[in-house]
Protein backbone atom coordinates (compact mmCIF):
# COMPACT_ATOMS: atom_id res chain seq x y z
CA UNK A 1 0.00 0.00 0.00
CA UNK A 2 1.18 3.50 -0.79
CA UNK A 3 0.01 6.46 1.24
CA UNK A 4 0.02 9.44 -1.07
CA UNK A 5 -1.99 12.46 -2.08
CA UNK A 6 -5.40 12.08 -3.64
CA UNK A 7 -7.76 14.59 -5.16
CA UNK A 8 -5.13 16.76 -6.86
CA UNK A 9 -4.62 17.26 -10.56
CA UNK A 10 -1.81 15.18 -11.94
CA UNK A 11 -0.09 18.30 -13.15
CA UNK A 12 -0.50 21.93 -12.15
CA UNK A 13 -0.86 24.12 -15.20
CA UNK A 14 0.03 27.36 -13.48
CA UNK A 15 3.29 28.04 -15.17
CA UNK A 16 6.05 26.44 -17.09
CA UNK A 17 8.63 24.51 -15.16
CA UNK A 18 7.75 22.41 -12.16
CA UNK A 19 4.31 21.00 -12.68
CA UNK A 20 3.83 19.13 -9.44
CA UNK A 21 4.89 21.75 -6.90
CA UNK A 22 2.60 24.33 -5.29
CA UNK A 23 3.42 28.02 -5.03
CA UNK A 24 3.39 27.91 -1.23
CA UNK A 25 6.44 28.70 0.87
CA UNK A 26 8.23 25.84 2.59
CA UNK A 27 6.30 24.78 5.66
CA UNK A 28 3.10 26.67 4.82
CA UNK A 29 -0.09 25.42 6.48
CA UNK A 30 -2.16 26.07 3.36
CA UNK A 31 -0.52 23.09 1.68
CA UNK A 32 -1.28 20.76 4.56
CA UNK A 33 -4.90 21.89 4.71
CA UNK A 34 -5.47 21.49 0.99
CA UNK A 35 -4.00 18.03 1.13
CA UNK A 36 -6.61 17.13 3.73
CA UNK A 37 -9.44 18.66 1.72
CA UNK A 38 -8.34 16.94 -1.50
CA UNK A 39 -8.04 13.59 0.27
CA UNK A 40 -11.47 13.95 1.88
CA UNK A 41 -13.09 14.82 -1.46
CA UNK A 42 -11.50 11.79 -3.07
CA UNK A 43 -12.41 9.44 -0.23
CA UNK A 44 -16.00 10.65 -0.15
CA UNK A 45 -16.19 10.32 -3.94
CA UNK A 46 -17.47 13.86 -4.38
CA UNK A 47 -14.83 15.46 -6.62
CA UNK A 48 -17.06 15.46 -9.68
CA UNK A 49 -19.94 16.99 -7.73
CA UNK A 50 -17.98 19.67 -5.95
CA UNK A 51 -17.32 23.32 -6.73
CA UNK A 52 -14.47 24.85 -4.76
CA UNK A 53 -14.36 28.64 -4.36
CA UNK A 54 -10.82 29.99 -4.10
CA UNK A 55 -10.16 33.18 -2.16
CA UNK A 56 -7.81 36.08 -2.72
CA UNK A 57 -4.71 35.70 -0.58
CA UNK A 58 -1.94 33.14 -0.60
CA UNK A 59 -4.46 30.43 -1.45
CA UNK A 60 -5.62 32.20 -4.60
CA UNK A 61 -4.34 29.38 -6.81
CA UNK A 62 -6.23 26.46 -5.28
CA UNK A 63 -7.98 26.02 -8.58
CA UNK A 64 -4.72 24.91 -10.18
CA UNK A 65 -4.38 22.11 -7.68
CA UNK A 66 -7.70 20.63 -6.56
CA UNK A 67 -9.24 18.22 -9.00
CA UNK A 68 -12.88 19.32 -8.81
CA UNK A 69 -14.99 22.18 -10.14
CA UNK A 70 -13.31 25.49 -9.40
CA UNK A 71 -14.22 29.15 -9.35
CA UNK A 72 -12.53 32.15 -7.78
CA UNK A 73 -14.11 35.12 -6.06
CA UNK A 74 -12.86 38.67 -5.56
CA UNK A 75 -11.17 39.52 -2.25
CA UNK A 76 -13.48 38.63 0.63
CA UNK A 77 -16.29 37.33 -1.55
CA UNK A 78 -15.73 33.57 -1.55
CA UNK A 79 -18.62 33.09 0.88
CA UNK A 80 -20.88 35.29 -1.23
CA UNK A 81 -19.94 33.33 -4.34
CA UNK A 82 -20.64 30.09 -2.45
CA UNK A 83 -24.02 31.46 -1.34
CA UNK A 84 -24.82 32.09 -4.98
CA UNK A 85 -23.62 28.66 -6.04
CA UNK A 86 -25.74 26.78 -3.50
CA UNK A 87 -28.75 28.49 -5.00
CA UNK A 88 -27.73 28.12 -8.63
CA UNK A 89 -26.66 24.46 -8.37
CA UNK A 90 -28.48 23.16 -5.29
CA UNK A 91 -27.60 19.53 -6.01
CA UNK A 92 -23.87 20.12 -5.97
CA UNK A 93 -21.42 20.35 -3.11
CA UNK A 94 -19.87 23.75 -2.53
CA UNK A 95 -16.70 24.59 -0.62
CA UNK A 96 -15.51 28.09 0.23
CA UNK A 97 -11.93 28.53 1.40
CA UNK A 98 -10.79 31.83 2.89
CA UNK A 99 -7.95 33.40 4.81
CA UNK A 100 -8.41 35.49 7.92
CA UNK A 101 -7.92 38.76 6.08
CA UNK A 102 -10.29 37.64 3.37
CA UNK A 103 -13.00 36.33 5.69
CA UNK A 104 -12.32 38.25 8.90
CA UNK A 105 -11.89 41.73 7.41
CA UNK A 106 -13.13 42.71 3.97
CA UNK A 107 -15.51 39.76 3.60
CA UNK A 108 -16.78 39.35 7.12
CA UNK A 109 -20.36 40.34 6.47
CA UNK A 110 -20.71 37.96 3.51
CA UNK A 111 -19.43 35.10 5.62
CA UNK A 112 -21.51 36.05 8.62
CA UNK A 113 -24.73 36.35 6.64
CA UNK A 114 -24.08 33.04 4.89
CA UNK A 115 -23.65 31.43 8.31
CA UNK A 116 -26.75 33.17 9.59
CA UNK A 117 -28.79 31.82 6.68
CA UNK A 118 -27.18 28.45 7.12
CA UNK A 119 -26.30 28.27 3.43
CA UNK A 120 -25.39 24.70 2.61
CA UNK A 121 -21.66 24.77 2.02
CA UNK A 122 -18.45 23.77 3.74
CA UNK A 123 -16.60 26.86 4.85
CA UNK A 124 -12.89 26.51 5.56
CA UNK A 125 -11.32 29.44 7.35
CA UNK A 126 -7.54 29.54 7.43
CA UNK A 127 -6.34 31.62 10.35
CA UNK A 128 -2.64 32.48 10.25
CA UNK A 129 -3.10 35.63 12.34
CA UNK A 130 -1.99 37.96 9.53
CA UNK A 131 -2.32 39.01 5.91
CA UNK A 132 0.27 36.78 4.34
CA UNK A 133 0.12 37.38 0.60
CA UNK A 134 0.49 41.13 0.91
CA UNK A 135 3.48 40.91 3.23
CA UNK A 136 2.45 40.12 6.77
CA UNK A 137 0.16 42.98 7.81
CA UNK A 138 -2.10 43.04 10.86
CA UNK A 139 -5.25 40.99 10.42
CA UNK A 140 -8.39 41.10 12.57
CA UNK A 141 -7.10 37.83 14.03
CA UNK A 142 -3.62 39.08 14.95
CA UNK A 143 -2.81 38.44 18.59
CA UNK A 144 -2.54 41.12 21.26
CA UNK A 145 1.03 42.39 21.12
CA UNK A 146 1.76 40.55 17.86
CA UNK A 147 4.32 42.28 15.69
CA UNK A 148 3.32 42.56 12.06
CA UNK A 149 4.48 44.90 9.32
CA UNK A 150 1.66 47.31 10.22
CA UNK A 151 2.00 46.83 13.99
CA UNK A 152 5.78 46.94 14.30
CA UNK A 153 5.60 47.55 18.05
CA UNK A 154 2.98 44.89 18.59
CA UNK A 155 -0.81 44.92 18.24
CA UNK A 156 -2.36 47.48 20.55
CA UNK A 157 -5.85 46.15 21.20
CA UNK A 158 -7.02 49.53 22.48
CA UNK A 159 -6.27 51.04 19.11
CA UNK A 160 -7.03 48.14 16.79
CA UNK A 161 -9.49 45.95 18.65
CA UNK A 162 -9.26 42.46 20.04
CA UNK A 163 -8.56 39.40 17.88
CA UNK A 164 -11.71 38.40 16.04
CA UNK A 165 -12.93 35.01 17.24
CA UNK A 166 -14.97 33.96 14.28
CA UNK A 167 -16.00 30.51 15.59
CA UNK A 168 -17.31 32.03 18.79
CA UNK A 169 -19.19 34.72 16.88
CA UNK A 170 -20.74 32.25 14.43
CA UNK A 171 -21.69 30.07 17.36
CA UNK A 172 -24.20 32.77 18.35
CA UNK A 173 -26.13 32.07 15.16
CA UNK A 174 -28.93 29.52 14.97
CA UNK A 175 -28.42 27.97 11.57
CA UNK A 176 -24.88 26.58 11.37
CA UNK A 177 -24.83 22.80 11.69
CA UNK A 178 -21.21 22.36 12.62
CA UNK A 179 -18.52 24.69 13.98
CA UNK A 180 -15.05 23.53 14.97
CA UNK A 181 -11.62 25.08 15.40
CA UNK A 182 -8.61 22.91 14.59
CA UNK A 183 -4.92 23.36 13.83
CA UNK A 184 -2.30 21.90 11.52
CA UNK A 185 0.66 22.62 13.79
CA UNK A 186 1.57 18.99 14.50
CA UNK A 187 0.48 15.45 13.73
CA UNK A 188 -1.99 15.06 16.57
CA UNK A 189 -3.67 18.30 15.57
CA UNK A 190 -3.53 17.51 11.87
CA UNK A 191 -5.40 14.27 12.50
CA UNK A 192 -8.16 16.22 14.27
CA UNK A 193 -8.22 18.72 11.44
CA UNK A 194 -8.52 15.84 9.01
CA UNK A 195 -11.54 14.53 10.87
CA UNK A 196 -13.18 17.96 11.03
CA UNK A 197 -12.67 18.60 7.31
CA UNK A 198 -14.13 15.20 6.46
CA UNK A 199 -17.08 15.88 8.70
CA UNK A 200 -17.76 19.24 7.08
CA UNK A 201 -17.77 17.55 3.68
CA UNK A 202 -19.86 14.62 4.88
CA UNK A 203 -22.43 17.17 6.07
CA UNK A 204 -22.46 18.58 2.54
CA UNK A 205 -22.83 15.15 1.02
CA UNK A 206 -25.88 14.62 3.20
CA UNK A 207 -27.22 18.08 2.41
CA UNK A 208 -27.45 19.05 6.05
CA UNK A 209 -26.38 22.67 5.87
CA UNK A 210 -23.65 25.07 6.82
CA UNK A 211 -20.40 23.70 8.26
CA UNK A 212 -17.61 25.99 9.44
CA UNK A 213 -14.08 24.83 10.20
CA UNK A 214 -11.46 27.31 11.35
CA UNK A 215 -7.93 26.03 10.88
CA UNK A 216 -5.00 27.61 12.72
CA UNK A 217 -2.17 27.57 10.25
CA UNK A 218 1.52 28.47 10.32
CA UNK A 219 2.96 31.03 7.94
CA UNK A 220 6.70 30.65 8.45
CA UNK A 221 7.50 33.47 6.05
CA UNK A 222 5.54 36.17 7.83
CA UNK A 223 5.87 34.73 11.31
CA UNK A 224 9.57 35.10 10.61
CA UNK A 225 10.41 31.66 11.84
CA UNK A 226 11.38 28.31 10.39
CA UNK A 227 8.55 25.92 9.76
CA UNK A 228 8.89 24.12 13.07
CA UNK A 229 9.05 27.32 15.13
CA UNK A 230 6.14 28.82 13.20
CA UNK A 231 4.10 25.73 14.03
CA UNK A 232 5.13 26.12 17.64
CA UNK A 233 3.93 29.73 17.61
CA UNK A 234 0.56 28.52 16.41
CA UNK A 235 0.30 26.09 19.29
CA UNK A 236 1.88 28.14 22.06
CA UNK A 237 0.56 31.60 21.22
CA UNK A 238 -2.41 31.38 18.87
CA UNK A 239 -4.19 28.70 20.86
CA UNK A 240 -4.29 30.98 23.90
CA UNK A 241 -6.59 33.29 21.99
CA UNK A 242 -8.13 30.69 19.71
CA UNK A 243 -8.73 27.55 21.76
CA UNK A 244 -9.22 24.41 19.71
CA UNK A 245 -12.35 22.32 19.89
CA UNK A 246 -15.78 21.62 18.56
CA UNK A 247 -18.23 24.41 19.38
CA UNK A 248 -21.23 22.78 17.78
CA UNK A 249 -22.17 19.55 16.06
CA UNK A 250 -25.75 19.04 14.98
CA UNK A 251 -24.86 16.75 12.13
CA UNK A 252 -26.89 13.91 13.64
CA UNK A 253 -30.07 15.92 13.45
CA UNK A 254 -32.44 15.89 10.51
CA UNK A 255 -31.44 18.16 7.67
CA UNK A 256 -33.47 21.36 7.81
CA UNK A 257 -35.80 21.81 4.87
CA UNK A 258 -37.14 24.96 3.31
CA UNK A 259 -40.50 26.33 4.29
CA UNK A 260 -43.20 25.35 1.88
CA UNK A 261 -43.76 28.68 0.20
CA UNK A 262 -45.06 28.08 -3.31
CA UNK A 263 -42.98 30.00 -5.80
CA UNK A 264 -44.75 32.45 -8.11
CA UNK A 265 -43.57 33.57 -11.47
CA UNK A 266 -42.42 37.09 -12.15
CA UNK A 267 -45.43 37.53 -14.45
CA UNK A 268 -47.71 36.48 -11.62
CA UNK A 269 -46.30 39.12 -9.34
CA UNK A 270 -45.76 41.98 -11.71
CA UNK A 271 -48.87 41.79 -13.82
CA UNK A 272 -51.29 40.07 -11.48
CA UNK A 273 -54.05 42.66 -11.93
CA UNK A 274 -53.05 43.92 -15.33
CA UNK A 275 -55.47 43.30 -18.12
CA UNK A 276 -54.04 45.67 -20.66
CA UNK A 277 -54.76 45.37 -24.36
CA UNK A 278 -52.22 44.84 -27.02
CA UNK A 279 -50.70 48.15 -28.01
CA UNK A 280 -51.24 49.13 -31.61
CA UNK A 281 -48.97 51.70 -33.12
CA UNK A 282 -50.53 55.12 -33.82
CA UNK A 283 -48.14 56.89 -36.18
CA UNK A 284 -50.09 60.15 -36.09
CA UNK A 285 -49.50 60.57 -32.33
CA UNK A 286 -46.29 62.52 -32.09
CA UNK A 287 -43.75 61.63 -29.45
CA UNK A 288 -43.67 64.09 -26.52
CA UNK A 289 -41.14 64.21 -23.76
CA UNK A 290 -42.16 65.60 -20.38
CA UNK A 291 -39.88 66.36 -17.49
CA UNK A 292 -41.40 66.99 -14.07
CA UNK A 293 -39.09 68.30 -11.41
CA UNK A 294 -39.22 69.63 -7.86
CA UNK A 295 -38.33 68.43 -4.43
CA UNK A 296 -39.43 65.15 -2.90
CA UNK A 297 -42.88 65.38 -1.35
CA UNK A 298 -44.26 67.84 -3.92
CA UNK A 299 -45.99 65.06 -5.81
CA UNK A 300 -43.74 65.29 -8.83
CA UNK A 301 -43.50 61.54 -9.38
CA UNK A 302 -47.28 61.08 -9.02
CA UNK A 303 -47.94 63.90 -11.46
CA UNK A 304 -45.88 62.03 -14.04
CA UNK A 305 -47.67 58.81 -13.18
CA UNK A 306 -51.12 60.31 -13.78
CA UNK A 307 -50.05 61.42 -17.23
CA UNK A 308 -48.46 58.03 -17.93
CA UNK A 309 -51.58 56.23 -16.75
CA UNK A 310 -53.87 58.37 -18.89
CA UNK A 311 -51.72 57.75 -21.96
CA UNK A 312 -51.46 54.05 -21.37
CA UNK A 313 -55.25 53.76 -20.93
CA UNK A 314 -55.53 55.29 -24.38
CA UNK A 315 -53.32 52.53 -25.73
CA UNK A 316 -50.31 54.71 -26.35
CA UNK A 317 -46.71 53.80 -25.82
CA UNK A 318 -45.49 55.35 -22.60
CA UNK A 319 -42.52 55.31 -20.26
CA UNK A 320 -42.20 56.76 -16.76
CA UNK A 321 -38.72 57.08 -15.40
CA UNK A 322 -38.23 58.50 -11.91
CA UNK A 323 -35.05 59.88 -10.47
CA UNK A 324 -34.67 60.80 -6.84
CA UNK A 325 -32.08 61.03 -4.12
CA UNK A 326 -31.85 58.97 -0.95
CA UNK A 327 -34.05 61.43 0.95
CA UNK A 328 -37.73 60.60 1.39
CA UNK A 329 -38.58 64.29 1.58
CA UNK A 330 -36.71 67.44 0.74
CA UNK A 331 -34.23 66.01 -1.75
CA UNK A 332 -34.65 66.75 -5.41
CA UNK A 333 -36.93 64.53 -7.41
CA UNK A 334 -37.75 64.38 -11.04
CA UNK A 335 -39.38 62.09 -13.51
CA UNK A 336 -39.29 61.72 -17.24
CA UNK A 337 -42.42 60.70 -19.10
CA UNK A 338 -42.39 59.88 -22.78
CA UNK A 339 -45.69 59.42 -24.59
CA UNK A 340 -45.71 58.24 -28.17
CA UNK A 341 -47.77 56.58 -30.85
CA UNK A 342 -44.78 54.41 -31.71
CA UNK A 343 -42.40 52.36 -29.68
CA UNK A 344 -40.20 54.42 -27.37
CA UNK A 345 -36.45 54.26 -27.81
CA UNK A 346 -35.33 55.52 -24.43
CA UNK A 347 -37.12 56.56 -21.26
CA UNK A 348 -34.37 59.06 -20.52
CA UNK A 349 -34.83 62.65 -21.71
CA UNK A 350 -32.01 64.99 -22.62
CA UNK A 351 -34.17 67.80 -24.04
CA UNK A 352 -37.74 67.91 -22.78
CA UNK A 353 -40.59 69.18 -24.96
CA UNK A 354 -42.36 70.23 -21.76
CA UNK A 355 -40.65 71.06 -18.50
CA UNK A 356 -42.68 71.45 -15.31
CA UNK A 357 -40.41 72.95 -12.66
CA UNK A 358 -41.55 73.40 -9.09
CA UNK A 359 -38.41 74.84 -7.51
CA UNK A 360 -35.25 76.78 -8.20
CA UNK A 361 -32.84 73.83 -8.50
CA UNK A 362 -35.15 72.30 -11.12
CA UNK A 363 -34.93 75.42 -13.22
CA UNK A 364 -31.18 75.55 -12.81
CA UNK A 365 -30.79 71.99 -13.81
CA UNK A 366 -33.21 71.51 -16.67
CA UNK A 367 -33.99 74.91 -18.19
CA UNK A 368 -30.60 75.10 -19.97
CA UNK A 369 -31.36 71.76 -21.63
CA UNK A 370 -34.49 73.10 -23.34
CA UNK A 371 -34.58 73.70 -27.06
CA UNK A 372 -36.51 76.02 -29.30
CA UNK A 373 -40.22 75.13 -29.53
CA UNK A 374 -40.41 73.62 -26.07
CA UNK A 375 -42.61 74.79 -23.22
CA UNK A 376 -41.75 75.66 -19.62
CA UNK A 377 -44.33 75.84 -16.84
CA UNK A 378 -42.88 76.88 -13.52
CA UNK A 379 -44.20 77.58 -10.07
CA UNK A 380 -44.47 81.36 -10.17
CA UNK A 381 -43.54 81.89 -6.54
CA UNK A 382 -40.04 80.81 -7.58
CA UNK A 383 -38.04 83.68 -9.11
CA UNK A 384 -37.01 82.95 -12.68
CA UNK A 385 -33.39 84.08 -12.57
CA UNK A 386 -32.00 81.85 -15.26
CA UNK A 387 -31.51 82.72 -18.88
CA UNK A 388 -34.33 81.19 -20.91
CA UNK A 389 -33.02 79.55 -24.08
CA UNK A 390 -34.27 81.05 -27.29
CA UNK A 391 -37.60 79.89 -28.62
CA UNK A 392 -38.86 78.47 -25.32
CA UNK A 393 -42.40 79.45 -24.35
CA UNK A 394 -42.63 80.28 -20.66
CA UNK A 395 -45.71 80.09 -18.44
CA UNK A 396 -45.41 81.18 -14.82
CA UNK A 397 -48.15 79.44 -12.88
CA UNK A 398 -49.13 79.88 -9.20
CA UNK A 399 -49.74 76.19 -8.56
CA UNK A 400 -49.15 76.37 -4.82
CA UNK A 401 -51.55 79.29 -4.34
CA UNK A 402 -54.30 77.74 -6.41
CA UNK A 403 -53.96 74.51 -4.45
CA UNK A 404 -54.14 76.15 -1.03
CA UNK A 405 -56.88 78.59 -2.07
CA UNK A 406 -58.95 75.56 -2.93
CA UNK A 407 -58.34 73.80 0.32
CA UNK A 408 -55.65 71.23 -0.56
CA UNK A 409 -52.25 72.80 -0.02
CA UNK A 410 -50.50 69.64 -1.15
CA UNK A 411 -52.26 69.49 -4.51
CA UNK A 412 -49.97 71.83 -6.44
CA UNK A 413 -49.22 68.90 -8.70
CA UNK A 414 -52.92 68.54 -9.52
CA UNK A 415 -53.06 72.24 -10.34
CA UNK A 416 -50.17 71.82 -12.75
CA UNK A 417 -51.96 68.97 -14.44
CA UNK A 418 -54.99 71.22 -14.98
CA UNK A 419 -52.74 73.89 -16.41
CA UNK A 420 -51.18 71.47 -18.88
CA UNK A 421 -54.58 70.28 -20.04
CA UNK A 422 -55.73 73.82 -20.64
CA UNK A 423 -52.57 74.71 -22.53
CA UNK A 424 -53.15 71.73 -24.80
CA UNK A 425 -49.90 70.05 -23.89
CA UNK A 426 -51.28 66.58 -23.34
CA UNK A 427 -52.70 65.58 -26.75
CA UNK A 428 -55.58 63.70 -25.21
CA UNK A 429 -59.22 64.25 -24.34
CA UNK A 430 -59.74 66.18 -21.09
CA UNK A 431 -61.98 63.54 -19.58
CA UNK A 432 -59.28 60.88 -19.93
CA UNK A 433 -56.90 63.04 -17.92
CA UNK A 434 -59.56 63.67 -15.28
CA UNK A 435 -60.28 59.95 -15.08
CA UNK A 436 -56.59 59.14 -14.59
CA UNK A 437 -56.43 61.78 -11.86
CA UNK A 438 -59.40 60.16 -10.10
CA UNK A 439 -57.78 56.70 -10.44
CA UNK A 440 -54.64 57.99 -8.77
CA UNK A 441 -56.68 58.54 -5.62
CA UNK A 442 -58.28 55.10 -5.72
CA UNK A 443 -56.77 54.35 -2.31
CA UNK A 444 -57.92 57.69 -0.83
CA UNK A 445 -61.40 58.35 -2.28
CA UNK A 446 -61.88 61.33 0.05
CA UNK A 447 -59.30 63.25 -1.95
CA UNK A 448 -60.95 62.78 -5.33
CA UNK A 449 -63.40 65.65 -5.08
CA UNK A 450 -61.07 68.15 -3.50
CA UNK A 451 -58.43 67.46 -6.16
CA UNK A 452 -61.04 67.79 -8.84
CA UNK A 453 -61.81 71.24 -7.47
CA UNK A 454 -58.14 72.21 -7.64
CA UNK A 455 -57.91 70.77 -11.16
CA UNK A 456 -60.88 72.83 -12.38
CA UNK A 457 -59.67 76.00 -10.68
CA UNK A 458 -56.27 75.58 -12.30
CA UNK A 459 -57.87 75.14 -15.69
CA UNK A 460 -59.93 78.28 -15.21
CA UNK A 461 -56.85 80.26 -14.23
CA UNK A 462 -54.88 79.02 -17.21
CA UNK A 463 -57.77 79.68 -19.58
CA UNK A 464 -58.19 83.24 -18.36
CA UNK A 465 -54.60 84.29 -17.76
CA UNK A 466 -52.30 82.13 -19.86
CA UNK A 467 -53.96 81.10 -23.09
CA UNK B 1 19.05 -5.62 1.78
CA UNK B 2 17.57 -2.13 1.34
CA UNK B 3 14.16 -0.98 2.54
CA UNK B 4 12.66 -1.07 -0.92
CA UNK B 5 13.29 -4.72 -1.42
CA UNK B 6 12.64 -5.77 2.15
CA UNK B 7 8.91 -4.95 2.08
CA UNK B 8 9.33 -2.90 5.22
CA UNK B 9 7.46 0.41 5.48
CA UNK B 10 9.43 3.38 4.23
CA UNK B 11 9.02 6.99 3.19
CA UNK B 12 9.72 7.83 -0.42
CA UNK B 13 10.85 11.40 -0.91
CA UNK B 14 10.52 12.86 -4.37
CA UNK B 15 13.55 15.05 -4.31
CA UNK B 16 12.43 17.59 -6.89
CA UNK B 17 9.15 18.31 -5.06
CA UNK B 18 10.64 18.76 -1.59
CA UNK B 19 11.15 22.27 -0.23
CA UNK B 20 13.15 21.10 2.75
CA UNK B 21 10.86 22.73 5.30
CA UNK B 22 11.63 20.07 7.88
CA UNK B 23 8.06 19.46 9.04
CA UNK B 24 8.47 15.74 8.32
CA UNK B 25 11.72 15.59 10.23
CA UNK B 26 10.07 17.16 13.28
CA UNK B 27 7.01 14.93 12.95
CA UNK B 28 8.72 11.57 12.64
CA UNK B 29 8.27 9.70 15.93
CA UNK B 30 11.15 7.39 15.09
CA UNK B 31 13.48 10.23 14.15
CA UNK B 32 14.52 8.51 10.96
CA UNK B 33 14.20 11.54 8.67
CA UNK B 34 16.69 14.36 8.36
CA UNK B 35 17.55 17.29 6.14
CA UNK B 36 20.30 16.12 3.82
CA UNK B 37 23.08 17.98 2.12
CA UNK B 38 21.51 17.24 -1.27
CA UNK B 39 20.26 20.39 -2.99
CA UNK B 40 17.47 19.92 -5.54
CA UNK B 41 16.78 21.80 -8.75
CA UNK B 42 14.77 24.45 -6.92
CA UNK B 43 17.68 25.03 -4.57
CA UNK B 44 16.26 23.40 -1.46
CA UNK B 45 18.18 21.07 0.78
CA UNK B 46 15.80 18.17 0.81
CA UNK B 47 14.70 15.68 3.42
CA UNK B 48 16.02 12.14 3.38
CA UNK B 49 15.31 8.84 5.06
CA UNK B 50 18.16 7.44 7.11
CA UNK B 51 17.36 4.06 5.64
CA UNK B 52 15.79 2.11 8.46
CA UNK B 53 13.40 2.43 11.38
CA UNK B 54 10.25 3.65 9.56
CA UNK B 55 7.06 2.23 11.06
CA UNK B 56 4.76 3.46 8.29
CA UNK B 57 2.76 5.88 10.46
CA UNK B 58 2.66 8.46 7.60
CA UNK B 59 3.03 11.35 10.01
CA UNK B 60 5.58 12.77 7.59
CA UNK B 61 3.10 12.56 4.74
CA UNK B 62 0.39 14.46 6.61
CA UNK B 63 2.79 17.14 7.84
CA UNK B 64 4.19 17.75 4.40
CA UNK B 65 2.61 20.79 2.71
CA UNK B 66 3.46 19.59 -0.77
CA UNK B 67 1.05 17.26 -2.55
CA UNK B 68 3.71 15.14 -4.22
CA UNK B 69 6.91 15.44 -2.19
CA UNK B 70 6.55 12.39 0.01
CA UNK B 71 4.79 9.04 -0.05
CA UNK B 72 4.81 6.25 2.47
CA UNK B 73 5.10 2.75 1.06
CA UNK B 74 3.97 0.12 3.45
CA UNK B 75 4.55 -3.17 1.73
CA UNK B 76 6.74 -4.35 -1.03
CA UNK B 77 5.24 -2.54 -3.99
CA UNK B 78 7.43 -4.00 -6.70
CA UNK B 79 4.79 -6.48 -7.75
C1 LIG C 1 -10.37 44.55 -2.98
C2 LIG C 1 -8.99 44.16 -2.61
N1 LIG C 1 -8.40 44.76 -1.55
C3 LIG C 1 -7.18 44.40 -1.17
C4 LIG C 1 -6.50 43.43 -1.85
C5 LIG C 1 -5.09 43.07 -1.43
N2 LIG C 1 -5.02 41.79 -0.75
C6 LIG C 1 -4.70 40.66 -1.40
S1 LIG C 1 -4.62 39.33 -0.38
C7 LIG C 1 -5.01 40.26 0.96
C8 LIG C 1 -5.10 39.69 2.33
C9 LIG C 1 -4.81 38.25 2.39
O1 LIG C 1 -4.79 37.82 3.71
P1 LIG C 1 -5.55 36.51 4.17
O2 LIG C 1 -6.95 36.53 3.71
O3 LIG C 1 -5.32 36.38 5.63
O4 LIG C 1 -4.86 35.32 3.36
P2 LIG C 1 -3.39 34.76 3.47
O5 LIG C 1 -2.61 35.45 2.40
O6 LIG C 1 -2.90 35.05 4.85
O7 LIG C 1 -3.53 33.30 3.22
C10 LIG C 1 -5.21 41.60 0.60
C11 LIG C 1 -5.55 42.67 1.54
C12 LIG C 1 -7.14 42.81 -2.95
N3 LIG C 1 -6.58 41.84 -3.65
N4 LIG C 1 -8.37 43.20 -3.30
S1 LIG D 1 3.44 33.67 2.86
FE1 LIG D 1 2.78 32.35 4.53
S2 LIG D 1 0.68 31.76 4.03
FE2 LIG D 1 1.62 32.56 2.18
S3 LIG D 1 2.46 30.77 1.10
FE3 LIG D 1 4.12 31.59 2.35
S4 LIG D 1 3.97 30.47 4.26
FE4 LIG D 1 2.06 30.17 3.20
Amino acid sequence: MIIKSKGFYEEFERKAGRKRTTHYCAGCGHGIIQKLIAEAMADLGIQDDTVFVSPVGCAAFCYYYLDCGNVAGPHGRAAAVASGLVRAIPDKIVIAYQGDGDLGAIGFNNAFQAANRGDGFAHFFVNNALYAMTGGQLAPTSLPGQKTTTSPYGRDVVKTGEPLKVCEIFNQLDRPVYIERVSVADTKRIMKARKAIRKALQIQKEGKGYAFVEILSPCPTNMRADSVKAAQFVTDEMEKTFPLGCLRDRSDEEAPCCMDIAPRSVDDIVSADYEGDEITDMPDIKERKYKFSGFGGQGILSLGLVLADAASELGRHVSWFPSYGPEQRGGSASCSVVVSGLEIGSPAIDHPDVLVAMNQPSLERFLPTMQSGSVLIYESSVPLEIQVPEGVTVYPFPAADIASDNGVAKAANTALLGCMVELGLLDMPDEDVAAALARSFAAKPKLVDSNKKVFEAARAYARERLV
Amino acid sequence: MNAASSGLPRPVIIIEECKGCGRCVAACPKEVLRISTTVNGMGYRVAEYVGEGCVGCAFCFYNCPEPFAIEVHKEDDRS
